[in-house]
């Protein structure tokens, strides 16, 4: 007789765990493209720890605070590694609704992800889509400070140009009606014979003029 | 007293001046595009053919007769024969439509510069979708690269039909850009004298230290294999040569006048020659040391696709077979794939239209150039490199001091004819004529900060400066030539520098040069009569990819228009000038 109920319970619990049973969800995981040589075994007591993650996941939702280890059941483990896996009810005759453990999954994921060293990529639930992390935004984009940063400094370097300009400007506008014995100041004229500027033949700051210049050869030697 | 012509401090300046002007973003966006498309290694030869050729002889006959009559663009010609002031008034409107549309490329750089201080890097993620479940739809479909430049910097629309608003982050940029440009410019030959020491000498530590990086990157050898081996039967090809003709020639930047207006400020005695050559030289090889570069980095990108195309797969495989995970690495692929094949037939058959076929040599064939290149392919490059955001910096500030130094050169063709001018300079001084140059041009330029900018912007770049400038510069040779005459010239620059003419530069003035621009000219020509109705590309958000579409008839009315106000000034002007003597002889009876 007890024989006869054991075996009806597993036979229901193999029911109940099926691939691509009603509120069975299945799950992947990449151990070795996550962990590379620190790679773990996916064995019976990595199982374990699974159940009990799921379960604890289902004890935070209201109504569902007794799920036990016990109730959570995985089958069809493969060596990729995957299995799925299904949440009974204490009486475990019936699976809880996909929609509750969808939910509870989805606010404990982080735990689940950490508790195994992974993250959503590498530990997959498929039909439970993961809420992506939203990319941080601060209250003023970063560019825009950068921006009014340079935008002054250009601004601040235009205005001291223009107005140092000016300034010269006003000072040479001065200087030609003072004595004109400074004759340093033919850097800024030209000297102008018969009416024709000799700007061609200006020499500046003593540079000598490769036009007429000649080899010291053609030079008779003395 | 008249104020004497401002000088360069040194030689040197001069030097810097023309090479920042001359190595620009072409050198980086597309001689590398060229170089895959014509042959790799072999595209060298036409290319040094045509440099020794056409580009150093028309680079030293620009800057001789800007050197000899010591004025801007208009004067010059205007010295050379009064009937050809148009040619330099020509230059002028051409460097106009350049100065309009070449800043928005220096504002879009600095939009990425100040993107680059992010982590991660706004354009290495997508966005999420509104429910926070996946991404956004259209970057999904296009990659998060493409989606940051086509919708989060341009937001461009479907067509060019649908213009949009004006879009205040570019626009700011754009403001940004022309006043650093007008901060360079102010003091005219002073500021700017100053400022081509960091663009000429910058963009090199910048290529340097890529080139360091790149050529340690993994993968950056198949880019080099695949660029420099050489296809020698694209020697055959006319579209090769006819190309490098077109590359020497806009990138030496010839025909603008900047060039011109560069060498008016020279000591008469400056010996031009040595620095035409040196600057040709300087701004091919900075060509070939770009590419390098690029095509590393191109290695990179695409082992990087490959490895992640590979890595797709097997993670497809392992899921669909429930293989053992890390089971299946690239070695085994091919051979696990035939296995499964004939063990499992029926799945199999499923999977196989899901598994893309990954292909390193597609990944590198990929052949991009302009904005795409630098806005696109590198920016998916530098994602993937480790302290992503100091890469980032560093290649958009490269690219900041190429384009402002190139921008240098634009208004300086603009505002030296301008403060030669004696009624101009005299109402207004040197810094009010800059400033307005700068702010007309700004206004102007906010046309394509627009949501369809970017096709106006393709429109301006395609078709404002090339057929003008061939033949331009083609009026120049043959005016120096045969109107003003080789022989006088020659003495001129005898008289002028102490150093005869060589018969080399002679030969190619007379004849070689001209006739090369004529079969370039005849070239584009037919090429746009061939091809019927203009198109271009436009950005489809539904598919994530370009499509092609017609130009509408008014993008056509603005593009004849663009080439016909810079090519009509020549025979305008001339026409005008020989009305003018007419009259003029007409009113004064002769002399007895």
């Amino acid at each position: 007789m007890l024989c006869l109920l054991f075996f009806l319970v597993t036979a229901i619990h193999a029911e109940l765990c099926q691939p691509d049973a009603e509120n069975a969800f299945k799950v992947r995981l990449s151990i070795r493209t996550a962990l590379g040589d620190k790679a773990y075994a996916w064995d019976t007591n990595e199982e374990y720890l699974f159940k009990a993650m799921v379960a604890f996941s289902m004890r935070k939702v209201p109504n569902r605070e007794t799920t036990e280890i016990s109730h959570v059941l995985l089958c069809n483990v493969t060596q990729r590694v995957s299995f799925w896996f299904v949440v009974t009810d204490p009486s475990k005759n019936h699976t809880l609704p996909a929609v509750e453990i969808q939910s509870a999954i989805r606010m404990n994921r982080n735990r689940i992800n950490n508790a195994f060293f992974l993250n959503d990529q590498t530990l997959e639930f498929l039909k439970i889509p993961s809420t992506l992390a939203p990319p941080t935004d601060p209250s003023v984009p970063i560019w825009i400070i950068i921006f009014s940063v340079i935008f002054c400094i250009v601004i601040v370097a235009v205005l001291l140009l223009i107005l140092s300009g000016i300034r010269q400007r006003r000072r040479k506008s001065k200087g030609p009606s003072e004595v004109d014995d400074t004759e340093d100041k033919c850097e800024n004229m030209i000297t102008i014979e018969n009416g024709i500027p000799c700007d061609p033949l200006d020499t500046k700051g003593g540079h000598i003029n490769d036009a007429f210049m000649t080899e010291d050869e053609r030079l008779t030697p003395l | 007293m008249e104020k004497a012509r401002p000088l360069w401090a040194n030689p040197l300046q001069f030097v810097f001046a023309c090479i920042s002007y001359a190595v620009g973003l072409g050198n980086v966006w597309r001689f590398p595009y060229l170089c895959q498309m014509y042959g790799g290694g072999s595209f060298l030869v036409p290319y040094i053919i045509m440099l020794i050729v056409e580009g150093m002889p028309l680079l030293y006959l620009e800057l001789a007769v800007g050197q000899r009559m010591r004025q801007g663009s208009i004067g010059a010609w205007r010295t050379i024969s009064p009937y050809l002031g148009g040619v330099g008034l020509a230059s002028m409107v051409v460097s106009f439509f350049l100065s309009t549309y070449y800043n928005i490329i220096n504002a879009w750089a600095f939009w990425y510069l100040f993107h680059s201080f992010q982590d991660p890097l706004p354009w290495s993620v997508c966005p999420l979708n509104d429910n926070h479940t996946g991404y956004d739809q259209e970057c999904e479909k296009a990659s998060s690269t493409q989606y940051f430049w086509y919708r989060k910097t341009l937001n461009i629309s479907p067509s060019i039909q649908d213009s949009g608003r004006v879009q205040w982050e570019p626009a700011l940029c754009l403001i940004l850009a022309w006043l650093v440009v007008y901060l360079c410019i102010l003091r005219g030959t002073e500021s700017t004298g100053k400022v081509v020491y960091f663009t000429a000498l910058l963009p090199y530590c910048v290529l340097i230290i890529y080139l360091v990086r790149g050529l340690t990157l993994h993968g950056a050898t198949n880019g080099l294999a695949y660029m420099f081996t050489p296809k020698l039967e694209q020697l055959a090809n006319p579209k090769a040569w006819i190309n490098a003709a077109t590359q020497i020639f806009f990138s030496l930047g010839l025909g603008f006048g900047s060039l011109i207006a560069f060498a008016s400020y020279n000591e008469p005695s400056n010996n031009c020659q040595k620095h035409a050559i040196i600057v040709s030289l300087i701004n091919s090889s900075t060509s070939v040391f770009a590419s390098i570069v690029t095509f590393s980095i191109y290695g990179f990108k695409a082992t990087f696709n490959y490895e992640s195309c590979l890595n797709k797969v097997i993670l497809l495989l392992t899921n669909s077979f429930d293989l053992e995970d890390g089971f299946l690495t690239a070695s085994n692929l091919e051979q696990v794939k035939s296995y499964l094949e004939s063990t499992f037939p029926g799945k199999y058959s499923e999977v196989l239209p899901q598994m893309k076929n990954c292909s390193l040599q597609s990944e590198l064939a990929t052949a991009v150039q302009g904005t795409g290149l630098s806005f696109i392919v590198y920016t998916e490059a530098i994602k993937n490199m480790e302290v992503s955001q100091l890469w980032s910096a560093l290649y958009f500030f490269m690219l900041l001091m190429l384009g402002i130094g190139s921008m240098l050169g634009n208004t300086a063709a603009i505002l030296t004819p301008l403060t030669d001018n004696k009624v101009i300079s005299s109402h207004l001084p040197k810094e009010a004529i800059s400033g307005l140059v700068c702010f007309v041009n700004c206004v102007i330029g906010l046309v394509f900060t627009m949501e369809a900018g970017n096709y106006w912007f393709d429109i301006f770049n395609e078709y404002a400066a090339t057929l003008s400038l061939l033949l331009i510069v083609l009026v120049e040779t043959i005016a120096v030539c045969y109107v003003y005459g080789l022989r006088r010239f020659e003495s001129d620059l005898k008289a002028m520098t102490g150093r005869a003419l060589n018969w080399y530069w002679k030969a190619m003035w007379a004849g070689v040069s001209p006739l090369l621009i004529i079969s370039l000219f005849v070239f584009y020509l037919s090429d746009y009569i061939l091809t019927g109705t203009l198109q271009y590309q436009a950005w489809d958000a539904s598919q994530g990819q370009l499509v092609t579409k017609d130009y509408p008839p008014y993008a056509l009315a603005v593009i004849g228009l663009l080439v016909a106000s810079s090519i009509m000034c020549i025979p305008l002007v001339a026409l005008g000038t020989f009305i003018m003597r007419c009259l003029k002889r007409g009113d004064t009876p002769p002399v007895a």
